[in-house]
């Protein structure tokens, strides 16, 4: 476990707030009963609300111990792991959804991590900041400095997040890696949902996040 | 046959040890003989076990406990011999986390072992002479297979969990991979899959400790009225270090001296540690037997729960549904958590229910044993959890 990953829980804890929209979204793709793995999961949140409301076989990954703690005393089947590590331990097909909720951008290996996310599960959703939402850009294009928002909160040298990518980015690694996306929804900052497709540059430019639900 | 539901020594078993113990005795083996790794047949013998809560309606709230190297089946009750509490008393009782309220916990006396249950101290009964060194050679396994017995022989065809730190978290894995079947929960706590070259090294300095001893009379030693005090005593010295921290260690006794304002320039016990360490030596000789720590090391030594199954120790778990929940401690350099972190991989690796954490603690391998309120928190939720899946009541009735 390396120190920039442990920050990772501690970057979702400082944006519960904005998290819970795309938890909300992403419980919403779930099909009820189904076996979801929840790769950096938290304190649980999402795991025990597809628990008690889908009826799911849930599993989850977390790098900190105060979240697998936090799991497991709520009942949860949670590991103490590193998602640039474990996954490869599962098996092929072994879940129907592997989630990964805003932290690829801080995975060492986000395109393995992907990789693995499709070989271990039928589906994969992940969420992520959007890192050419118009904001940013104009931060960057007149402060000319790194950055910073409710979403990505660090300064540049102590940040967790390093890859950050645009939701054209995202479209065009799953592209390349022969992902079909199935659904695809932005996020703008009052956290109103609008499916991508169509208004593909409208979203990439006032998308403040991105939830994605692809499949092999 | 009826299940027992709680420590009633008027409903023991008919025993063939002399020296009278509280609890419950049984002869097992009697019909169908327990067959031993190492190709022994055991006819007829013992196994000596405690019991706390009641058994409920539908057998479904039986939790089995797995005790350490030194342990034994006095897991919440004042020991017998020395009158300290239980080595889990701050687990086992009303409200604690194996709640006896909920949960009916039973505890036995490992094979091997030398308090109550069949092992190189007992009597051989077809020779009517303590068995010694010619008691067979045991595993893990074989220990797992007697407590097996021991859970038929109460009635009980599932347990609900097996739980146990460190040689019991041993014992937790060989059952979840003897008897999938009859394990809802499976525990294991600061425990390993294999004992490693550096775990068989400290076993073997406690057992030529203990063979070096003159008073060991080659294991005869009951024979001569003799014991080899000092050997055991050493035994027990050297493995105590290794249940520590070096932190713990500094921070409890450091250089201090004991009970003096400068070193002697002698082999006194001069530091505190020492001190301690010859504590724990001489009161250790007082409850255990020095066979038993040879057989029970050596069974720990040959564990290797992959080896049977290909080497492959996802193989040992294929297909289970046993719901586990691994627990290591930051600070246990003796069963270090990158050991259960392979048993997690394992168990990945076949899509097994799997919970792990690692608890931060500067306690060392013994923080099992010990006040460690995050542990307690993990592991009361784990088998909440476990409880609620099984359709047993949770905590509070919730």
């Amino acid at each position: 476990m390396t120190a920039p990953s442990h920050e990772r829980a501690g970057a979702q804890t400082n944006i519960s707030r904005a998290m819970r929209i795309d938890l909300q979204l992403i419980a919403d793709m779930i099909e009820p009963r189904a076996r979801v793995l929840d790769v950096g999961c938290g304190d649980g949140a999402l795991l025990e609300y597809l628990a008690t409301f889908k009826q799911v076989d849930g599993r989850g990954i977390e790098l900190s111990m105060s979240g697998v703690n936090a799991c497991i005393s709520r009942g949860l089947s949670v590991i103490q792991g590193d998602a640039d590590t474990d996954l490869k331990d599962y098996p092929d097909d072994a879940f129907d959804f592997v989630i990964l909720s805003n932290t690829l951008q801080a995975m060492v290996a986000p395109r393995d991590v992907l990789g693995h996310m499709m070989r271990i599960g039928r589906h994969a959703i992940v969420s992520f900041p959007n890192f050419a939402y118009w904001r940013i850009r104009l931060d960057f294009l007149f402060g000319g400095r790194m950055p910073k928002s409710d979403l990505m909160p660090h300064e540049w040298y102590d940040t967790p997040n390093i890859h950050l990518c645009s939701i054209k980015d995202f479209v065009a690694l799953c592209g390349e890696m022969g992902f079909r996306v199935e659904r695809s929804l932005s996020l703008d900052s009052s956290g109103r949902a609008r499916g991508i497709g169509a208004g593909f540059f409208t979203a990439n430019l006032f998308g403040e996040q991105a939830v994605f639900l692809l499949t092999k | 046959m009826t299940a027992t539901t709680s420590s009633d020594p008027s409903r023991n078993e008919p025993s063939r040890v002399s020296r009278p113990l509280p609890g419950h005795q049984v002869r097992l083996g009697r019909e169908r003989p327990l067959r031993l790794d190492c190709g022994v047949e055991l006819v007829d013998f013992t196994v000596a076990y405690q019991t706390y809560g009641r058994l409920n309606a539908d057998r479904s709230n039986a939790i089995l406990v797995c005790h350490a190297l030194t342990g034994d089946q006095f897991v919440a009750e004042p020991h017998p011999v020395t009158g300290k509490d239980g080595w889990w008393h701050m687990m086992v009782g009303p409200g604690k986390v194996l709640d006896t309220e909920r949960y009916f916990i039973i505890c036995a006396n490992i094979l091997g072992g030398c308090m109550g249950t069949a092992g190189p101290k007992e009597i051989n009964p077809a020779t009517g002479k303590p068995w010694g060194l010619s008691f067979p050679v045991i595993s893990i396994a074989d220990m797992v297979r007697a407590q097996a017995m021991l859970v038929d022989h109460l009635g009980i065809d599932n347990l609900f969990a097996v739980t146990g730190g460190s040689m019991g978290g041993m014992q937790v894995l060989e059952w979840a991979a003897l008897y999938p079947k009859r394990v809802f929960a499976a525990v294991p706590i600061a425990a390993a899959a294999h004992h490693t070259a550096q775990n068989i090294a400290f076993h073997e300095v406690g057992r030529q400790a203990i063979m070096a001893d003159p008073d060991w009379h080659g294991g005869d030693y009951a024979a001569r009225g003799a014991r080899p005090h000092r050997g055991l005593a050493v035994a027990r010295m050297a493995a105590h270090i290794t249940y520590l921290s070096e932190k713990a260690l500094q921070e409890k006794f450091g250089r201090k001296l004991q009970n003096r304002a400068a070193v002697t320039w002698g082999f006194d016990a001069d530091f505190q540690i020492e001190s301690y360490l010859r504590h724990q030596g001489s009161t250790f000789v007082d409850r255990f037997d020095a066979n038993s720590y040879l057989y029970i090391t050596r069974a720990m030594d040959y564990f290797d729960l992959a080896e049977r199954y290909g080497g492959v120790l996802a193989n040992a778990f294929r297909g289970t549904a046993t719901r586990f929940c691994l627990i290591s401690f930051t600070s246990d350099w003796l069963y270090p958590t990158e050991e259960s972190r392979k048993i997690v991989h394992a168990l990945n690796a076949v899509a097994a229910n799997v919970s792990f954490a690692e608890i931060v603690s500067d306690n060392g391998h013994d923080s099992f044993l010990l006040d460690e309120p995050e542990f307690h928190r993990v592991f009361e939720g784990f088998l909440d959890g476990a409880a609620e899946h099984r359709g047993l009541p949770r905590k509070n009735g919730r």
